[in-house]
C-alpha cells in the first residue's frame, strides 16, 4: 500500500474517513482531558502532530535496522524522546499553555494514535509517505480536539477561542468533566449517523 | 492517619481517575462490556499501578534526581512500566498460575493504560513521600475499579435498550459515562 495512494488521499484521510478520534476511537484520554476550550484543543493537537510527524520520520528511517522482536520498545523510546522535546519547548516558550495541558503532555507517549501509526504505517513505508501520514493524522486529531473544545467552550463559557460573544455565564457543566463525555458521545453519534445514511 | 484517609477518599471519589481526570479511558470503554472482565482489569491495574508507582518513585528520587537528569522522566518511566509489566507477567506465571490465568489478557494491555504513567507522574507533581505514594496508587486503582465495574453493569443494561441505531454502542456508552461523571461530582466538597 505504499506507492498507489495519492498524497492528497494520504493527507485528508485523517479528517473524516479515518479520523483517529471520531472513527478509530484512539487517544480518547487527552481528547477528553484537555478540551475545555478551543485553544487548549489546538495546542494539544499541534503538540501531538509534532510528535507524530517526527517519530514517524525517524521510525521510517530506522525501520530496516531494528530487529522485529524489539521494535515496540524501540518505537516507544523514540516517541518518548520527542515527547520530552515538546514538553521542554512548551515549558520554555508557551508556559501558559504548558500549565493548562499539564499532565497530558508527557502522556502523549501513551497516546495510542502515535504508537498505532508507527506500527501500522511508518514501520512499513518510506520517509516521505510516513511524514505525510503523520501530518494527515495530526491534522485529523487537531480537528477533532478543536471541534470538541470549541463546542464545549461555546456552550460552557459562551465564547470561542477566548472571545466572549454573550455577556453571561455559560452552562458550566460543559466545561467540567461530564460535558466532555456528553459532547464526545453526541459527536461520535453524528459520525455514526452519517456512516449509516451513506450505507 | 487522617492525612492518608483524605488522600484515599479524594482519589477514589472526588478526583476519580477515570471520571474526573480522564486517565485510562481506553480500557474503561474497551473492557467494560461485562462485569467479570471489568473486575479482572481492575485487579490487574491495582497490582501493576502499586508496583509501578513504588519503582518509579525510587528511580526518580534515587537515580534521576541525584544524577540531575530529571528531564528524562518520561523516557525512564515508560521503559520501567513496559519492563515491569513483562516481569510481573513472568513472575506471576511461575508463582501464582491461578492469578495469572485470571488476569490473563489484561496484563499486556496495561502498558498502554495512561492511568499507570499518569499516577507515577502525579506522585512527583504532588511531592508525595513513599508511603503517601503507595496510598495514592492504591486509592487510584480502587477508583478505577469502582468506575469500570459500575460502568460495566450499566452497560449490560443499555445494550438491551431500544436506541436509535447511530447511538448504539460507544456513543450511548459515552453519554452514560457523562451522567456517571455528574453523579460523582456530587462527592465534591466531601473533604
Amino acid at each position: 500500500m505504499s506507492k498507489d495512494i495519492s498524497i492528497k488521499d494520504n493527507l485528508t484521510k485523517g479528517f473524516f474517513r479515518e479520523n483517529p478520534v471520531f472513527v478509530l476511537l484512539l487517544g480518547l484520554c487527552p481528547t477528553l482531558g484537555v478540551t475545555t476550550s478551543a485553544i487548549n484543543g489546538l495546542g494539544m493537537g499541534l503538540a501531538t502532530m509534532f510528535v507524530l510527524i517526527l517519530s514517524n520520520v525517524v521510525i521510517s528511517l530506522v525501520r530496516n535496522l531494528i530487529p522485529k522482536k524489539v521494535r515496540i520498545p524501540s518505537f516507544i523510546v523514540i516517541i518518548a524522546s520527542f515527547v520530552t522535546i515538546v514538553d521542554l519547548l512548551m515549558a520554555a516558550y508557551l508556559p501558559g499553555l504548558h500549565e493548562a495541558l499539564g499532565l497530558f503532555i508527557p502522556l502523549i507517549v501513551v497516546n495510542c494514535i502515535v504508537l498505532g501509526r508507527a506500527e501500522a504505517f511508518a514501520s512499513k513505508n518510506p520517509i516521505g509517505h510516513s511524514a505525510i501520514d503523520g501530518l494527515g493524522m495530526g491534522i485529523g486529531f487537531t480537528f477533532a480536539l478543536v471541534l470538541l473544545g470549541g463546542i464545549r467552550e461555546i456552550l460552557g463559557n459562551y465564547s470561542i477561542f477566548g472571545f466572549k460573544f454573550m455577556e453571561a455565564d455559560g452552562i458550566l457543566m460543559f466545561i467540567l468533566a461530564p460535558g466532555a463525555f456528553l459532547v464526545l458521545g453526541f459527536i461520535i453519534g453524528f459520525f455514526e449517523w452519517r456512516k449509516l445514511k451513506k450505507a | 492517619m487522617e492525612h492518608y484517609l483524605i488522600i484515599l477518599v479524594s482519589a477514589i471519589f472526588i478526583n476519580n481517575i477515570v471520571l474526573s481526570r480522564f486517565l485510562g479511558v481506553c480500557p474503561f470503554l474497551g473492557v467494560s462490556k461485562n462485569t467479570s472482565t471489568a473486575v479482572g482489569m481492575g485487579g490487574a491495574v491495582l497490582f501493576v499501578m502499586t508496583v509501578a508507582t513504588i519503582v518509579t518513585f525510587l528511580i526518580y528520587n534515587y537515580l534521576l534526581l541525584p544524577l540531575n537528569i530529571a528531564y528524562l522522566q518520561t523516557v525512564a518511566y515508560i521503559l520501567v512500566i513496559a519492563f515491569l509489566v513483562q516481569v510481573v507477567e513472568i513472575v506471576l506465571k511461575k508463582v501464582s498460575p491461578d492469578l495469572y490465568q485470571a488476569l490473563g489478557v489484561f496484563l499486556p494491555l496495561i502498558t498502554t493504560n495512561c492511568a499507570i504513567l499518569g499516577v507515577a507522574i502525579l506522585v512527583v507533581q504532588n511531592e508525595y513521600n513513599l508511603m503517601e505514594s503507595v496510598v495514592f496508587a492504591i486509592a487510584n486503582a480502587i477508583g478505577f475499579t469502582l468506575a469500570i465495574v459500575l460502568f460495566s453493569s450499566l452497560r449490560e443494561h443499555i445494550d438491551r435498550a431500544d436506541l436509535p441505531p447511530a447511538m448504539k454502542g460507544v456513543p450511548a456508552a459515552l453519554i452514560m459515562a457523562g451522567i456517571l461523571s455528574m453523579a460523582f461530582m456530587g462527592f465534591a466538597g466531601l473533604v
